[in-house]
């Protein structure tokens, strides 16, 4: 008899005890469903986070305070030397192409009338930001450079702010109070979505002069770069490394191209997905112990089949390989019906959240499930194996 | 016409060891069946009768002495030679049937020729055949739990037949059966030896016995009289 032809004979099997059947894969159905179900979501994470990302443009650097991806990173807190000045050393120095912005960042809440939005980000940018980061407005304008440098109380505010200071109302050069002060609305962003729980869209933009007087802070959050085209990114990470480096030490600044972020995401959600399907894998474990336990019990049951079969000219080896077979089918069914209920749920809240179920991981938590069979199935097999067949025959 | 020696046993021990005690169940057997006899082993429980069979079915190892089945010495055989030369020559007929539950008749019977290595086509047609010769040829597909004790013998006797072994074994055939279905069994075991099958059969009962041609007599692990 084929393997073929044994996995259908204990397919068999299985299916004339359903519920046992059943019951005894529940481990290895949700261990598969949810290895299938926590990849697809970060995965999905990703696919979005690359998404937003690439949408900034190709050829976006960042500058940021301290050192990322250095022998001493994460190194602890070292005390921001970042200014304005650096961003205008930058600005003279680069080429022509280049655009750069220099940004500022606090956490403050918006009035208007007797709503309020806690925890918008105000951030504090320059006019040609627009030209460095693609965001699209939905009304009105953006500020130009001259009422960026006379600090003019002016803002762009997205659209979650929109919808809790003005719900349908108009917007529109309304007034709206920040942290204290009143500001005039000139242009609504279009939704730009939420990343790990910060909420673009729950934040404004105002020009970075006005921030800074009104925050009284010197030091920046971001430089933002634009290279101009995409081969030049190289060229200006490197010349602004070395500008940057005139003042500044090598790990108190990092200058990274989108490039980079993305590979840092990339890294970030290969760890994610590592431990989320690691604990997941535990579960699948668990599954293989319950396999083990319930072919003890049916190699208990079936002793006279063993024995008979023995008798009439089974080996040792066509005993256990059905016992392992039949461990095998019973893993691989719970692996099939997990991999059908992973997809199925990720579908569901692909409605709701980005979900991309990738092939390997199908793959993978498939191939893990038989091999589960396989290891917790041996024990049970070789018993059935090494079964005496004239004590098996007598066996009550 | 003298047929071929089939079963020759030679001095045959057996002892069982359980703890500090040792129990001889076979002594000094010394015993030859030729090719197409019918013989029945007739003793009390634990005359040693069970423990002959198994040494005859190639199921257990005599402790001393010398087995030759069919010319062939069986005792320094490994576990699967024995399973494969129990697969070709011997026939099983147990006492409690040993079918196999939520199984038909047919898948029954074709059991041994999985063992034979045949293909499912194969296995089928010859169970088909076996249980036609038994008269179950209607009851193809039916389950244990659906026929009568009788017809489950019946089916076990065509799973014995299925891949025309030289021996049939029959341990207490009739022990389960009612006298009626017992004698049908009887009747189909003198139909196969008219046939020239070999059949040795084990019972306690006389009744039974002297369906056999020729009855061995077994008493503390000896043969009294054959």
């Amino acid at each position: 008899m084929d393997i073929l032809e044994t996995a259908q004979s204990a397919l068999t099997a299985i299916l004339a005890n359903r519920m046992r059947s059943f019951l005894t894969i529940l481990g290895i159905v949700i261990g598969v469903t949810s290895v299938i179900l926590l990849i697809s979501l970060v995965s999905g994470l990703k696919t979005y986070i690359t998404s937003q990302i690439e949408g900034l443009g190709s050829n976006l650097l960042i500058v940021i305070p301290g050192r990322i991806g250095g022998a001493r990173s994460p190194g602890g807190i070292q005390a921001n030397r970042l200014v304005y000045s650096d961003a205008v050393n930058l600005r003279n120095n680069l080429s022509d192409e280049a655009q750069v912005s220099a940004a500022i960042q606090r956490n403050v809440t918006l009035k208007f009338g007797n709503k309020t939005d806690k925890g918008a980000a105000v951030f504090g940018v320059e006019a040609n930001y627009w030209k460095i980061i693609t965001i699209k407005l939905t009304e009105g304008r953006f500020f130009r450079q001259s009422e960026q440098q006379s600090s003019k109380k002016m803002a762009v505010i997205g659209p979650t702010v929109k919808i809790n200071l003005f719900g349908e109302g108009k917007a529109l050069g309304q007034t709206i109070d920040v942290a204290g002060q009143k500001y005039t609305v000139i242009g609504i962003l279009g939704p730009r979505g939420a990343v790990f729980g910060i909420d673009f869209d729950n934040s404004i933009y105002i020009p970075f002069q006005t921030a800074q007087r009104q925050f009284g802070i010197d030091r920046l959050n971001t430089i933002y770069i634009s290279a101009g085209s995409a081969d030049n990114v190289k060229d200006v990470q490197n010349k602004a490394i070395s500008l940057l480096q005139k003042r500044l030490s090598e790990d108190e600044f990092t200058v990274q191209t989108q490039e980079q972020t993305l590979s840092i995401i990339s890294q970030v959600t290969g760890v994610l997905t590592a431990a989320l399907g690691g604990i997941a894998a535990i579960s699948l474990i668990v599954g293989g112990i319950g396999i083990m336990n319930i072919m003890l019990v049916s190699v208990t049951e079936r002793t006279r089949e063993i024995g008979l079969r023995k008798a009439v000219g089974a080996k040792s080896k066509d005993i256990r390989n059905q016992f392992l077979i039949e461990a095998v089918v019973l893993s691989g069914l719970g692996g099939i019906i997990g991999i059908i209920l992973g997809i199925g749920i990720s579908l569901i809240i692909g409605r709701f959240f980005t979900t991309t179920v990738p092939l390997w991981s199908v793959a993978l938590s498939f191939g893990f499930s038989m091999l589960v069979g396989v290891i917790f199935g041996v024990a049970p097999a070789i018993r059935a194996a090494k079964l005496d067949p004239i004590e098996a025959l007598r066996h009550e | 016409m003298k047929q071929s020696l089939l079963v020759k046993l030679s001095r045959i021990n057996k002892i069982y060891h359980t703890g500090e005690i040792a129990l001889q169940a076979l002594k000094d057997i010394s015993l030859e069946v030729r090719k197409g006899e019918f013989v029945a082993i007739i003793g009390a429980s634990g005359s040693g009768k069970s423990t002959l069979m198994n040494i005859i079915g190639l199921l257990d190892h005599p402790t001393s002495g010398k087995y030759e089945l069919d010319g062939q010495d069986s005792s320094h055989l490994k576990e699967d030679t024995l399973a494969q030369i129990r697969n070709k020559k011997i026939g099983f007929v147990f006492q409690s049937f040993n079918l196999l539950p939520r199984t038909t008749a047919m898948d029954n019977v074709a059991i041994p020729l999985i063992y034979a290595g045949l293909s499912r086509s194969e296995r089928m047609d010859r169970a088909k055949q076996a249980l036609e010769q038994v008269g179950l040829d209607d009851k193809l597909a039916s389950h244990p739990n659906q026929l009568s004790g009788g017809q489950q013998q019946r089916v076990a006797i065509a799973r014995a037949l299925v891949n025309n072994p030289g021996i049939i074994l029959a341990d207490e055939p009739t022990g389960n059966l009612d006298t009626k279905s017992g004698s049908e069994i009887m009747r189909i075991f003198e139909r196969f030896h008219k046939l020239g099958k070999t059949i040795i059969m084990i019972t306690h009962e006389d009744d039974i016995a002297k369906h056999a041609k020729r009855v061995i007599r077994m008493k503390d692990g000896q043969i009294w009289t054959s």
